[in-house]
């Protein structure tokens, strides 16, 4: 046969017709009977209902498939129009009306064509969705009158159901408990008792408990056989807990009927509104999308995947463009995951579909995801409002205003929400313009570890990354639009809470850096989570901060202090040196305290020398254990004091952390090269002695420390007992050294001394981090080179 | 405003495209088609190491003297283009932009959905009013 073009109107208009005809559920093989019944009602004579049959390869073929049913509808009418029947007739007469089946089926049919062409009317074109030749059977039981109309759309709805379903159930007993459905709301008789539902359920069994409900269901409810879809659908019967719900429904449809019966008017548009919403959840159904809810995600506040949807859904056999299209409607927040209110809106839409319901453009506002739990608040406020709505489910529910007030009512939780996720980002950035070198550690704390310069650290952001984390998980949903929401609002909050916090922090740097490694961790997770909601609600990237800077890396800076300091203790630990050169992580001021009472104590006792210095030192390890041993200052203080015996006891403690500074540093050094160093050493300890030579003592330093930065990084046990004879050498000379130097001069050098170590102390720094970031770039371009290699089509 | 959208995916093949029908469709898909190179050319150039900091908005590709020709690029190589038509000379360079970035976020909205398998033919209803609602404009 020869392709036949159908308008939108009469392919719906044949697909009804079609199923209506398709008893038997086949979607392939219409009944013959029921065609030819079809077509007698078509009012045309025999013999042209004969030609189409004909034309259309009916006899031909024996059986009416679909397209030959499709093509004799358009023959009937053009048979209709007066046209003569001929095959090319079909495309080439234009603006066929629809073919109208009239004889028994009388002003139903008119209706539905009028309501096809038309398709104004909203409950003609409520109806319309469904076939109408469940109505046939109605009004020959019944009088054709207006209030069947309204109980038989009803009927319609559950008429598809049958056919879609698989046959499980017993289809002829359908029509006859539709028949009966329907005249139960028309009039309000309450005519039919319970026995009418009764054996309606004994044929179906447990796979129709829910078509009984439905029944009840009703006039609330429209797509009550979706029950019996679940079967097939959800490979879970749902049997034991529809069956329990039988009970409930009797009661329901008990009340229901009463109440219906109170007055016709109300019974009809009870039932209009009812029939106008049709997207309305039941208790049960939405019982039965909860459980199957949890069977995918046990969490009832958790989300679905898309991937866990998109299996689970499609398991519902239905078009992957229809499903995709439930899914467009249904993913409210666009997130790519289904809450639990998405999830039953999405299930509800595709049980409808199965029903035979066209998808709606837009998401009815009865499957709206409540936003906050408005649930009964709105669907009470909803029904008022669609009494009167021309709600056809093909059609987008025209009244968004019944929503609107539960959807600003979210939006203050939305606004709470987006406060705190812009707390977030703001703290997130703030916590850049935090990430500054506290320069007033040095001289404030000289206890702590100044060689790596400390990001302050902020502790109770921390706590709110928490809470912020266990937030969006549970309530995500509201957040696609809160980067857009986002404003500036709590700015002033966050600075207070970094300058409260900044305090503290101040005080216990040492700790403070560690923890402050943890931290740029956590806003990496909430500015990925930030660049989440960023990313799926499309947002411009300006409302968020940029992600923090990734955690410097605390093994590389106790690099700089652990291998050197580490080394220095090792290495210096008991042992005298006349080290002058700079020590990178001394300060000066620090041995201050605890070395000027050394030489103080230490002073008049000659014998003691090196033991009671010996024992002092270890009193400062474990007080600084980043530095360096001083026992060799104290030691080359002894000695020095010994030298002379003035009243200089007030330079040493300026003098003292210079040259114990030095010592340590010195003591590696000479491990590292001994006659050089030695030399040196030698050189720098007049210097550090004399006024005048003093300022050449850092120039050397510098050099020195460059060439030995690598040494030092190495492991050198061995030297050890090297370093303990090239002590004494080094030692001997220096009590030969004349000292005399006026006390400011001292002063002034020895802070220059500290200024200049610490400066050398941060240069270092700085070219290690150098090189850590040329490592991370290597690495940065090598994955680069790797995501290229793997993308085989990308020409560019 | 446009009169013809089209989307373009990674590897040269539409994804979708759509122009007001009242016009020479054909005329639109060729030009949509020989804007790709134009695209192309002006990824390379920009792209090279910077690939963090290229504009996804391509601007004027080029023009023709009914029409002219706007393009945007993702960061997954996926292009829009967009003809409008030159007589309308109100349209702003803002204009053009909001446009893209509306359907860029169209766009990820259809990607979001897991029943869509990149790669496929856009058949997003959703998708389709947006693209509609900027083309009706031009009327």
């Amino acid at each position: 046969m020869e392709g036949l073009t159908l308008s939108d109107a009469e392919q719906k208009y044949y697909s009804d017709l079609f199923s209506y005809c398709d008893i038997e559920s086949t979607k392939k093989v219409v009944v013959n009977g029921r065609v030819l019944e079809l077509f007698r009602a078509a009012q045309l004579p025999n013999d042209v209902v004969l030609q189409i049959m004909e034309l259309c390869g009916a006899t031909r073929l024996g059986y009416f498939g679909r397209s030959q049913f499709y093509i004799a509808l358009k023959l009937v009418a053009v048979a209709q129009s007066g046209f003569p029947l001929r095959v090319e007739s079909i495309n080439t007469v234009k603006d066929l009306p629809l073919p109208r089946f009239v004889a028994s089926k009388n002003e139903q049919e008119s209706r539905h064509t009028a309501s096809y062409s038309s398709d104004s009317e909203s409950q003609g074109s409520y109806s319309g969705v469904i076939p109408p030749p469940p109505g046939r059977g109605q009004v020959k039981k019944g009088p054709g009158s207006h209030d069947v109309v309204q109980p038989r759309p009803s009927a319609d709805q559950q008429e598809p159901a049958s056919p879609v379903v698989s046959p499980q159930q017993s289809p002829p007993t359908s029509p006859h408990t539709w028949r009966k459905h329907s005249r139960h709301p028309s009039g309000g008789n309450s005519e039919r008792p319970l026995t009418g539902p009764g054996p309606f359920w004994s044929p179906f069994g447990d796979a129709q408990p829910g078509s009984s409900a439905g029944d009840a269901v009703w006039s609330g409810h429209s797509p009550p056989p979706p029950q019996e879809n679940w079967v097939s659908f959800a490979d879970t019967p749902p049997t034991s807990t529809l069956l329990t719900m039988h009970p409930a429904s009797v009661q329901d449809q008990t009340t229901v009927r009463t109440v219906a019966s109170a007055t016709t008017a109300n019974e009809i548009r009870r039932q209009s509104s009812s029939c106008d919403d049709p997207w309305k959840i039941t208790d049960e159904q939405r019982q039965y999308y909860v459980n199957q809810f949890t069977t995918i995600q046990p969490d009832l506040n958790g989300f679905i995947p898309g991937s866990a949807a998109k299996e689970f859904f499609t398991k519902s056999k239905l078009p992957i463009l229809e499903l995709s299209h439930i899914w467009e409607l249904s993913d409210f927040d666009k997130d790519g995951a289904l809450t639990l209110d998405e999830f039953c809106a999405a299930f509800h839409l595709v049980v409808a579909r199965k029903n035979g319901y066209d998808l709606p453009e837009k998401l009815p506002e009865s499957l709206m995801p409540k936003l906050i739990d408005l649930e009964d608040s709105a669907d009470v406020g909803d029904q008022p409002g669609e009494v009167g709505y021309s709600g056809s489910p093909a059609e987008a529910p025209p009244s968004k205003s019944p929503s609107m007030p539960s959807l600003n009512q979210t939006w203050p939780e939305l606004n709470q929400s987006s406060e705190q996720w812009e707390t977030f980002s703001e703290r997130s950035s703030s916590s850049q313009t935090l990430t500054q070198f506290d320069s007033n550690i040095a001289p404030a704390d000289p206890d702590t570890a100044i060689v790596h310069p400390v990001p302050i650290r902020m502790t109770p952001s921390k706590i709110h990354m928490q809470e912020m984390e266990l937030k969006r998980t549970s309530s995500d949903h509201t957040n696609p639009t809160s980067p857009l929401l986002v404003k500036t609002s709590d700015l002033s909050e966050e600075s207070k809470i970094n300058s409260s916090v900044k305090f503290p922090s101040g005080n216990t740097v040492a700790d403070g850096y560690s923890s402050s490694d943890s931290f740029p961790s956590d806003p990496e997770q909430i500015g990925s989570s930030v660049t989440r909601q960023r990313s799926h609600s499309g947002a411009s990237p300006d409302n968020t901060a940029p992600p923090p800077p990734p955690p410097r890396p605390q093994p590389s800076h106790s690099r700089s202090s652990s291998l050197d300091m580490n080394r220095t203790f090792a290495v210096t630990t008991g042992q005298q040196q006349a080290g002058v050169v700079a020590h990178p992580p001394a300060v000066p001021p620090r041995p201050q305290p605890s070395q000027a009472p050394g030489p103080s104590v230490h002073r008049p006792v000659d014998a003691d020398g090196l033991i009671t210095h010996t024992s002092t030192s270890p009193q400062q390890i474990p007080e600084q254990p980043n530095f360096a041993d001083f026992s060799q200052f104290e030691v080359f203080a002894a000695s020095n004091v010994t030298e002379e015996q003035d009243s200089e006891a007030e330079k040493h403690p300026e003098v003292l952390p210079a040259e114990k500074a030095s010592d340590p540093a010195g003591s590696l050094r000479v491990a590292q090269t001994d006659g050089k160093i030695e030399e040196k050493t030698a050189a720098s300890v007049p210097a550090n002695v004399s006024k005048g030579t003093t300022p050449l003592a850092p120039p050397p330093k510098p050099v020195r420390r460059r060439l030995k930065s690598e040494d030092e990084l190495r492991p050198d046990v061995d030297e050890h007992t090297q370093k303990t004879g090239v002590l004494a050498a080094v030692l001997a000379p220096q009590p030969s050294i004349p000292r005399s130097v006026g006390k400011d001069k001292k002063a002034i050098q020895a802070s220059i001394r500290r200024n200049k170590e610490t400066n050398t102390v941060l240069a270092r720094l700085n070219s290690e981090l150098q090189q850590q970031l040329k490592d991370v770039l290597e690495e940065r371009i090598s994955l680069e080179v790797q995501l290229e290699q793997l993308r085989p089509f990308s020409h560019l | 405003m446009a009169v013809c959208i089209a989307v373009i995916a990674k590897e040269n093949y539409p994804l979708y495209i759509r122009s007001t029908p009242t016009e020479d469709e054909l005329k639109f898909h060729y030009m949509v088609h020989t804007s790709l190179d134009v695209v192309d050319e002006k990824i390379s150039a920009m792209g090279k190491a910077l690939v963090d900091q290229r504009e996804l908005y391509l601007g004027l590709l080029y023009p023709t003297e009914d029409y002219k020709v706007y393009g945007y690029v993702t960061n997954s190589k996926v292009k829009f283009v967009m003809v409008v038509d030159s007589s309308n000379t109100a349209l702003r360079d803002n204009e053009i932009r909001s446009m893209f970035r509306k359907l860029h976020n169209s766009y990820t909205d259809v990607m979001c959905n897991p029943f869509y398998n990149p790669g496929d033919r856009i058949q997003s209803r959703a998708f389709d009013n947006m693209v509609t609602s900027m083309m009706i404009q031009v009327c």
